[in-house]
């Protein structure tokens, strides 16, 4: 049994369907992103999985308990991260993170929690005068104060930038580590690339890639695009064989094939036509 | 905040200092001391009822109550702590109004236990009702800004209903009526009870100010808004579940 699993769950809201037949195994310990695009139902699955959305169908596990019935021994092994939080502002760093610990059983050291994410100059400050990545940081020492089993992040590094990303994934680096199991959603590539075991692409509510970030990257670089100009028209072929395919073409031309390029897709691209085939 | 507990201390410094010198009736009593019953029900409903209806919603936009749901922070907890929050800035209105009401109007405080004995529990059931409507209130709003909207004018109509702005028994039948179904008639009334001569009861509307009457129909509020809160309230934004 997997900390997490999930076979063919449904989520409609009204007319729309935001997640349809979705499966899902996380082994404990590992690391999984959860990429796609905006409204593609990555925050929808991750609240039904942290107890918050009711579901319309299928099975959910998430350490061993149905989130849809969640209970206090459940939610002291769990840390949630939320996507956007603009609560807390009147209390400083220090009070926020000395609050949430008293819910947990053993929970972190407050100073320990507050140095992980880098706010430890920031302690006495209050919530609503932190900067959005200091704040997302808070986010994070609150969601980690427990010591859960499994942590949720949903896009936690939006809005940062390069170099506070990069903090955030040696954090993130340290957490894997101490062995918790992490589901992250997220829009960047690169973070998915830089973090995960694991990578699993939704599109309009369902999964069109599970696997691993190295699998996923050798998938692009077997794709190559051919362009050509024929018959004054801009001609293009993906194929995992180019030397084949402008062999063939070579002999349907006498001398240059004209406009040739041939362009190896990069892991972002790969990404976007996963996204892409999947729309209508 | 703020507004909650300073609003009832502005509205005696005004109220005490236009009509100082009114009696009321043929009676000896001040219109101050009639006023004084009537502002510290009305505090229950500041710092009760308004407080809890206004905070609920903004603590469910702004996400805090989803954070707290997402933690194993027991429930009962965050409801002890709004009891709490209330009950605090209900005794410092309290305390304010009386000392500022005796030493500036003149107001005569209870002179026996068991008449602060009655003032005591008129709060603690006036409290527990309030915020208990409070909550079950807070499910109609879906943030700070618009259950201040909803909020501020319930608390100002059952003011002018309910004998705190005016004489209970000077208003018109039908409106009096339409109090008497509410606590804040009876919060007010049972105050009157405890600040106001024994033989003022006679001016009020059942020539008695009905304390054990009031305490029925305060617990019987309790209970109801308990019940309403028990199968209404939602911690998540609807669009969010």
């Amino acid at each position: 049994m997997g900390a997490i699993d999930i076979k063919g769950l449904t989520r409609s809201y009204g007319d729309f369907v935001a997640v349809s037949d979705f499966d899902l195994t996380v082994v404990a310990g590992e690391c999984v992103a959860i990429l796609g695009p905006n409204g593609a139902g990555k925050t929808t699955v991750v609240e039904i999985l942290e107890g918050y959305r009711h579901r319309d169908g299928g099975e959910v596990s998430v350490l061993g308990l149905d989130p849809a019935h969640p209970n206090r021994q459940w939610r002291q092994k769990l840390g949630i991260v939320l996507q956007s939080a603009n609560d807390l502002n009147e209390l400083t760093v220090r009070e926020a993170v000395e609050h949430f610990a008293r819910y947990y059983p053993s929970p972190r050291d407050v100073d320990g929690a507050i140095e992980l994410v880098g706010l430890t100059e920031k302690a006495s400050t209050r919530a609503s005068n932190l900067s959005g990545g200091q704040r997302r940081r808070l986010d994070v020492a609150l969601g980690v104060i427990g010591r859960p089993a499994l942590l949720f992040l949903d896009e936690p590094t939006t809005g940062f930038d390069p170099e506070a990303r990069h903090i955030f994934w040696d954090l993130i680096d340290r957490l894997k580590h101490e062995g918790v199991t992490i589901v992250l959603t997220t829009h960047y590539l690169e973070e998915a690339d830089a973090l995960a075991d694991h990578v699993v692409v939704v599109t309009r509510g369902r999964k069109v890639a599970d696997t691993t970030p190295a699998d996923l990257g050798s998938r692009s670089k077997n794709l190559v695009s051919v362009r050509w100009l024929e018959d004054s028209e801009l001609k293009e072929q993906r194929t995992a064989e180019p030397t084949k395919f402008v062999r063939e073409l070579a002999a349907r031309f006498t001398g240059e094939i004209p406009g040739l390029e041939v362009v190896r897709t990069t892991l972002e691209e790969a990404y976007l036509e996963l996204v892409n085939v999947s729309e209508p | 905040m703020v507004f909650s507990i300073l609003l009832p201390i502005f509205l005696l410094v005004i109220f005490g200092s236009v009509f100082n010198k009114t009696k009321l009736g043929n009676t000896n009593v001040s219109f101050a001391q009639y006023f004084v019953a009537g502002l510290l029900a009305s505090g229950l409903l500041y710092s009760a009822f308004q407080q809890v209806a206004i905070s609920i919603p903004e603590e469910r936009s702004n996400g805090t109550l989803k954070r707290l749901v997402g933690s194993p922070m027991p429930p009962s907890v965050y409801f002890a702590g709004k009891l709490a929050a209330s009950t605090f800035t209900y005794i410092f209105q309290a305390i304010a109004l009386l000392t500022i009401g005796h030493f500036s109007y003149g107001i005569h405080l209870p002179g026996s236990a068991t008449l602060w004995l009655d003032f005591v529990w008129i709060s603690v059931l006036g409290l527990a009702a309030s915020s208990l409507l409070g909550i079950a209130f807070s499910n109609f709003a879906k943030d700070g800004q618009a259950a201040s909207a909803l909020a501020a004018p319930v608390v100002l109509f059952f003011q002018f209903t309910s004998g705190v702005f005016f004489v209970y028994a000077n208003l018109p039948k039908w409106m009096q009526d339409i109090a008497a179904v509410f606590p804040l008639k009876w919060m007010a009334q049972a105050m009157r009870g405890v600040f106001l001569p024994k033989l003022f009861a006679s001016q009020e509307v059942g020539h008695s100010f009905e304390l054990p009457k009031a305490a029925v129909i305060l617990s019987v509020w309790t209970l109801a808004a308990a019940l309403l809160c028990r199968f209404t309230f939602h911690w998540l934004p609807k669009n969010e579940t």
